[in-house]
């Protein structure tokens, strides 16, 4: 099948949509010519116009306030916040509005609109453009989660993202970007938000990774495995909803379990899914205590060495998988 | 009657100048009182800067320099107005205004430290009066409202300036910086670079309203438009600003028009893909070095020596200050884990004796 990357994905998702429906356009800060801050909308305008592939003035509360708006008259739009770590000037029409309009409405008023946006560290952004705040948005009931991890991935989700009725958060990694899966399909599909990829099979112990963190578990296994040390990479794809079933029949076989993301670990959606699996039949199947892995409580550095000392890399996995173990 | 309601909404401001691009005076009576060697004192500045900016691209471009926004195309704007503080002035920049603070007194190789990322980058020493450059766009302008507040009510005989983009006045922030400062009659200054772009969205695209400076109206504090290639120009209406904020009349917004001739920032940004190159020529005539050249050049002020001078000064102390930031030590994680907190919590003192345990080996 065709090899795609995820900015190709993300767009090819995006223009098939707008083809077929009206009422998605696009908002964001240089998207139009310019294609956006990582090139994801590059070539939009010049098929869809300015009208719908919409460059907005500098303003963040303002392009997700009036993506709300229009959303409730029924548009669907889909914003780019050129950085995740902007989402903090957005915060009251999220989770305030977005998150809340439709219960307040007493289930009559709908905020169909997703909000894009890439987060993480590894490109030496610096403490205000490289931050993981998925947990802030998980946190609010009324708004979904999801944060893919391959190009296959990026596609079907968006797609079924745009679908929904309700706001969704759509995380998208820097790192990622440039990645590419061989198997995207180019009609489009969708992958229903909640529910969890077994991106590899083992049976000694269960790592649950989340968007670049899933690249790193996959190749913690790979070495592992030299090892004889089989483990099953879990991604969930979407946090909120959570697939539980997958992870807990996961634990069940393996009884060992790592939980790691690049968000900063205290406080982070790992906790989440830790404390869901103990509080599950899987914790009887326990043979080792959850071990969670995540960023020091620190800003993003700068330096990419110290960028690096601060996020889970590979041999942190690595490690963590042995610790389960008891081994060394 | 009807359309008349409407027109009155309209309002009309008029770029203010001193100086054309020939560099001949066109407005005798706004003309500041400045020394020769003030004036001298201006264009050497400028023609540093314009060096400084030359060399930090080059320098980012060899992989020696981190984050760098540049300036050339600004000088006036920039110089223009930080000339016409006092050294007890507040300047609070954005992440394209190094030059302001390195003139109010930063170390050059702390500007270069702040561009690669280093903690001492954004150590301002203590007798400084300015803000680390902020990223976040809008951020500072609401801050100055508090620094400003915070000049007043301690009496201090001084005033807080803040620099954002043409971008920068879309935010919320800007409307609200404005509007506490107004409200609070707080010795604050605005002023917003009008470059022509912010990244690759032209300014016409930002807002409908015809100019920036009208903004203040709503706050209800004055706004002028300004020649932002003008050097006399930015520093005349700088001053003026200054005199209101002094005597307790409050803020005053000032939008300089001028041109950022580079890309938005050396991570990569292609102006070619939003730009014509007629546009950067129409603006290039407009360049406020050559302009400036021109009328101290009339008035038997400058010559290529003193030029040169300038520039040869410029390269060795920019060598110099290159050299000192990589003599700098580097940065290490303990420091890192140090700097977050003024009193260290429980939860960080082992991290911080792991980390320094690994880093005496
Ligand atoms: C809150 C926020 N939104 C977006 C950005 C990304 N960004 C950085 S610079 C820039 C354009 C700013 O343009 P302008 O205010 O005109 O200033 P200029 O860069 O032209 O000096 C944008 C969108 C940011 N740093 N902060
Ligand atoms: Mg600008």
């Amino acid at each position: 099948m065709r090899e795609l990357t995820y900015v190709e994905a993300l767009r090819e998702m995006m223009s098939q949509e707008m083809r077929e429906n009206e009422n998605v356009f696009l908002m964001g800060e240089d998207i139009g010519v310019y294609g956006g801050a990582f090139g994801v909308t590059r070539g939009m305008i010049e098929e869809f116009g300015p009208e719908r592939v919409r460059n907005t003035p500098i303003s963040e509360a303002g392009i997700t306030g009036s993506a709300i708006g229009s959303a409730l008259t029924g548009m669907q739009p889909i914003v780019e916040l050129q950085f995740s770590d902007f989402i903090t000037i957005a915060m009251d029409q999220l989770a305030n509005q977005a998150a809340k309009l439709r219960y307040m409405y007493g289930g009559k008023g709908n905020v169909p609109m997703v909000l894009r946006t890439p987060a993480g560290s590894g490109t030496g952004a610096a403490a205000q453009h490289s931050q993981s705040l998925e947990a802030w948005v998980a946190h609010i009931p009324g708004l979904k989660v999801v944060q893919p991890s391959t190009a296959y991935d990026a596609k079907g989700l968006l797609k079924a993202a745009i679908d929904d009725p309700n706001p969704v958060i759509f995380y998208e990694h820097k790192l990622l970007y440039k990645t590419s899966s061989e198997d995207v399909p180019e009609e489009p599909y969708s992958i229903p938000l909640g529910q969890a990829d077994v991106k590899r099979e083992g049976e000694d112990v269960t790592i649950i990774a989340t968007t670049v963190m899933v690249h790193r578990a996959l190749e913690a296994a790979k070495s592992l495995a030299e090892e004889g040390i089989s483990v099953e990479v879990i991604d969930p794809r979407s946090i909120v909803p959570l697939d539980e079933e997958t992870i807990i029949q996961s634990v069940i076989k393996t009884n060992r379990v790592v939980v790691a993301h690049e968000a900063v670990k205290r406080g982070g959606y790992g906790g989440e899914i830790a404390s869901m699996i103990t509080e599950s039949e899987a914790f009887d199947f326990l043979d080792a205590p959850v071990k969670r892995l995540g960023a020091s409580p620190v800003p993003v550095p700068y330096n990419p060495e110290l960028e690096k000392a601060m996020t889970p890399q590979t041999e942190d996995l690595i490690r963590a998988v042995k610790d389960t173990l008891n081994r060394e | 009657m009807t359309t008349n309601i409407l027109e009155q909404a309209e309002g009309h401001f008029e770029m203010f100048q001193v100086l054309n691009e020939e560099g001949e005076v066109v407005n005798k009576e706004a003309l500041p009182d400045l020394s020769d060697e003030d004036l001298k004192e201006l264009m050497k500045r400028m023609v540093y800067t314009r060096i400084f900016d030359q060399r930090a691209v080059s320098l980012n471009r060899q992989g020696r320099l981190g984050f760098y926004a540049p300036v050339a195309g600004q000088e006036a704007s920039m110089l223009g107005s930080q000339y016409a503080l006092e050294q007890k002035d507040w300047i609070i920049p954005g992440y394209r205004d190094v030059p302001q603070i390195v003139w109010h007194g930063l170390p050059l190789y702390q500007a270069f430290l702040f561009s690669r990322g280093h903690f001492h980058g954004g150590q301002i020493p203590e007798e400084l009066n300015v803000l680390s450059p902020q990223i976040i766009i809008g951020a500072q302008i609401v801050q100055t409202a508090g620094v400003a507040l915070g000049l007043k009510k301690k009496g201090k005989d001084s005033v807080a300036i803040t620099y954002t983009g043409d971008g920068g006045a879309s935010q919320g922030d800007f409307y609200e910086g404005m509007n506490f400062a107004g409200s609070f009659k707080a010795p604050a200054i605005f002023v917003v670079q009008n470059n022509q772009f912010a990244i690759s969205v032209p300014a016409g695209e930002q807002t409908a309203a015809k100019t920036i400076a009208q903004k203040a109206v709503a706050a209800g504090i004055p706004g002028v438009q300004v020649d932002g290639m003008d050097v006399l120009a930015v520093y005349a209406a700088t001053q003026e600003a200054r005199s209101r904020a002094l005597n307790g009349e409050g803020p005053t917004l000032l939008e300089t028009l001028c041109y950022r001739y580079g890309p938005h920032t050396m991570a990569g940004d292609d102006p070619t893909r939003y730009r014509t190159s007629d546009l950067d020529d129409e603006w290039e005539k407009r360049d406020p070095l050559v302009r400036f050249r021109k009328y101290l050049e009339s008035k038997d002020l400058w010559s290529e020596e003193q030029e040169n001078e300038v520039v040869d000064k410029a390269k060795e102390e920019i060598k110099a200050a290159i050299k000192e930031a990589d003599d700098t030590p580097k940065q290490k994680v303990s420091d890192l884990i140090e700097n977050m907190h003024e009193v260290l919590p429980p939860h960080l003192k082992d991290q911080l004796e792991e980390y320094r345990e690994k880093e005496s080996k």
